[in-house]
């Protein structure tokens, strides 16, 4: 008998806890078999970053503060992005997945003006690995070509190899535990070294992230939790959660500075 | 009352077809340049399709640059033809006829040029085949119908075959005469294409109610086009600038606007390299400015009226681009040279009856406009998405490369080219339509009165 769970993906970001370290962000680049982002790349602002660490700047030197903001696709329950793709290139998965068909794109780059989060990318060139990087591409994921949109997708490779492996042959629950256990947590999950970033199913009620759900869409608007969700006002209903950033130490501020 | 001479018939299937029966000394040097340029873009897209849209200067936050840009100008000068063959007609203007047929072929073949951009644009075109035709069994998926981009295809798609039909059903009476004039091949050629064009009075009976029947079918078309191509723009939730409700309307008085003027800088050319003075007269020139005075000033009502929604809500990041449009350089400079150029010079150069009459004046106001309607689309498509949201990180600024400015001025030459080939085939003026404002304009003395010879059934 095959278990069945409707799973609904989710991710949780503690803001309190990143670091800005672009851990994540090095790892989604060799999980996923991104091009290598070059020095090229960057001045074009061509670089690819499926997840990508904003950094934004508070108050004036000497009193400034970094702060940080990971963004990956938010997953968007009533994705901007989907609608408007004429080949359905893009479209929701019944797991609350946003999922990028590469085959069928053909490369209007509509979606990519309509995400609100800025987080698909176009292949303007043919990737390429350097010769001794051939060998570590990652078997499980599409190489992507020229002309064609991408973007984080939760790494759903692992999410279906954890499928597989402990719902389909150890007829287990799948959860965030034994996924954790068994390295199946999306790679920026995995490599996060302050385990800012939290991943689970949101409709599971033994993972970690299920509350954090529960609670934002129980008490919507008067919250007295850390959670939220970035430009929620359009309408997108993100499967990503951030928790609000606790300021020990305030801010001076100083007049006197300068 | 009309100005101008009566010709007879004669005189005037002889003058209008002298494009068809003799070659001007400037034709075939006009023919290869276009082509060159034609040909040398082609090559660039060549070049692109092998490389990849790295070489053209879009970058992460603006993924629609010149090419759409481009669209969406072309999209708008194909807006003339229904303008002045459809609604004119219906409305029995009578200084629309010479002017009508060279619209309509403007429309067909700007129409065409524009549906390469897309193409062009996305890099991979065979990969569009089943964007823009549902027939993609092997996948048993069809197109996105919730998405602009197919509803862009249908609706330019019909707009095309409504335009060639429309053409056509004009073009048979002069294809009789052409099948008359000619020898050899071409005489084959043309009787085909004359379906059997007698000129009895059934024959012309269907093909004016066909004409009529055409340009009613046919508005709605127009206006639906340009509405829907404006949606590709208004239905983009994310991007602030784009996101608004009064674009349809905005773009079709726009479309028309540099439509006209496009259709009244093309005739002026044609008077000049073709000698069709007695056809082309001042005072069609004179009526199409009047015209475009109304089509500019609604126009500009659209154009103000974008901008207050715009700020009206004093949302920050709507605040934060129109900051961008009106006050950082380079697009402040945009800004005041799109307006003046497509409102307030063309205006005042169409203001006076006198230099309504100049042609070269009218020939720089209507060139002054369609440079305005370019930066208009360029100026409403790329700030928008420069800094597409609240958040500061990946803003980005786009510089367009040579090889988008040498595709786009590729658009130019074929649309030239095409012009020009086509002038050489069939009739830019319409000789059944002259004569039959000719015969119109007859006027008979009966005791003291002067009265039309002859009456409109309708
Ligand atoms: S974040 Fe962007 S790419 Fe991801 S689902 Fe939302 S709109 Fe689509
Ligand atoms: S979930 Fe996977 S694809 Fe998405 S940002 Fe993290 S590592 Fe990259």
């Amino acid at each position: 008998m095959v278990i069945k769970i409707e799973h609904k993906w989710g991710m949780v970001v503690d803001l309190d806890k990143c670091t800005g370290c672009n851990g994540c962000v090095v790892a989604c680049q060799a999980e996923n078999n991104l091009p290598i982002n070059t020095k090229d790349l960057f001045m074009q602002k061509r670089a690819f970053e499926w997840i990508r660490i904003e950094r934004y700047w508070e108050g004036e030197f000497p009193n400034v503060k970094a702060r940080y903001l990971p963004v990956m696709c938010q997953h968007c329950g009533n994705a901007p992005c989907e609608p408007v793709c004429p080949v359905y290139a893009t479209y929701h998965n019944d797991q609350g997945l946003n999922v990028q068909v590469y085959n069928r794109c053909v490369g209007t780059r509509y979606c990519i003006n309509n995400c609100t989060y800025q987080v698909r990318f176009f292949n303007f060139w043919e990737p390429t690995w350097p010769e001794r990087l051939q060998n570590q591409l990652n078997p499980d994921v599409t190489v992507r070509t020229r002309g064609i949109t991408e973007k984080c997708t939760f790494c759903v490779q692992r999410i279906r190899r954890a499928e597989i492996t402990v719902e389909r042959r150890e007829r287990t629950k799948l959860n965030d535990k034994t996924m954790a256990a068994r390295n199946f947590m999306p790679a920026c999950v995995q490599a996060c070294p302050t385990n800012a970033l939290m991943f689970g199913d949101q409709n599971n009620q033994e993972d970690k992230i299920h509350g954090y759900f529960e609670e934002l869409h129980n008490h919507e608007g008067h919250s007295d939790s850390r959670g939220y969700r970035i430009l929620e006002e359009i309408g997108t209903d993100p499967s990503v959660i951030y928790l609000k950033k606790v300021d020990q130490f305030k801010m001076e501020h100083s007049e006197s500075h300068g | 009352m009309q100005e101008g001479r009566v010709l007879p018939p004669e005189q005037i299937n002889k003058d209008l077809l002298n494009s068809i029966m003799s070659t001007p000394k400037w034709y075939w040097p006009a023919v290869g340049i276009c082509s060159l340029i034609v040909l040398i873009a082609a090559t660039i897209v060549g070049y692109m399709i092998n490389k990849g849209l790295g070489i053209t200067g879009l970058n992460r936050p603006v993924m629609w640059g010149f090419f759409i840009t481009n669209f969406v100008f072309w999209i708008g000068i194909s807006h003339a033809g229904v303008m002045l063959s459809a609604i004119l007609r219906l409305a029995k203007a009578e200084w629309r006829r010479p002017a009508s047929r060279a619209a309509e072929v403007l429309t067909i073949f700007s129409l065409m040029t524009a549906m390469t951009m897309p193409i062009i644009h996305t890099g991979r075109p065979w990969r569009s085949l089943y964007w823009f035709f549902p027939y993609d069994f092997a996948r048993g998926i069809f197109p996105n119908i919730r998405s602009p981009l197919v509803w862009d295809p249908s609706a330019i798609l019909t707009y095309l075959t409504s335009s060639v039909l429309f053409v056509f059903i004009a073009l048979i009476p002069d294809f009789a005469i052409l099948r008359d004039n000619t020898t050899g091949l071409r005489k084959k050629i043309y009787t085909a294409l004359s379906m059997g064009w007698q000129g009895n009075a059934r024959q012309w009976k269907l093909q004016i109610v066909a004409g009529i029947l055409l340009s009613a079918l046919i508005l709605p078309v127009f206006v639906s086009v340009h509405s829907i191509v404006s949606w590709d723009f208004g239905m983009a939730v994310s991007v602030k600038a784009w996101h608004s409700t009064v674009f349809a309307p905005y773009f079709v008085v726009g479309a028309v606007h540099s439509g006209v003027s496009a259709v009244i800088f093309v005739l002026i050319l044609l008077r000049q390299a073709y000698g069709w003075q007695d056809y082309i007269r001042r005072e069609h020139v004179e009526a199409l400015c009047r015209l475009l005075i109304v089509v500019s000033t609604g126009w500009f009502y659209y154009f103000c009226m974008e901008i207050i929604f715009g700020i009206y809500g004093r949302e920050a990041d709507e605040v934060a681009i129109r900051t961008l449009q009106f006050t950082l350089y380079p697009w402040n400079w945009i800004m005041i040279i799109f307006i003046v150029t497509t409102y307030f010079l063309p205006i005042l150069l169409w203001s006076r009856k006198v230099w309504r009459r100049n042609l070269l004046i009218v020939s720089i106001a209507c060139i002054s406009v369609n440079i305005g309607m370019w930066l208009e689309r360029y100026i409403l498509f790329v700030p928008g998405q420069i800094n597409k949201q609240l958040f500061t990180f990946t803003w980005a600024n786009y510089t367009p490369t040579i090889f988008e400015g040498i595709i786009v001025l590729g658009t130019f030459a074929l649309v030239t080219l095409l012009l020009l080939l086509f002038s050489k085939v069939m009739p830019l003026i319409p000789l059944y339509d002259i004569k039959e404002g000719d015969i119109l304009k007859t006027e008979v003395q009966i005791g003291r009165r002067t009265v039309p010879a002859t009456f409109r059934e309708d």
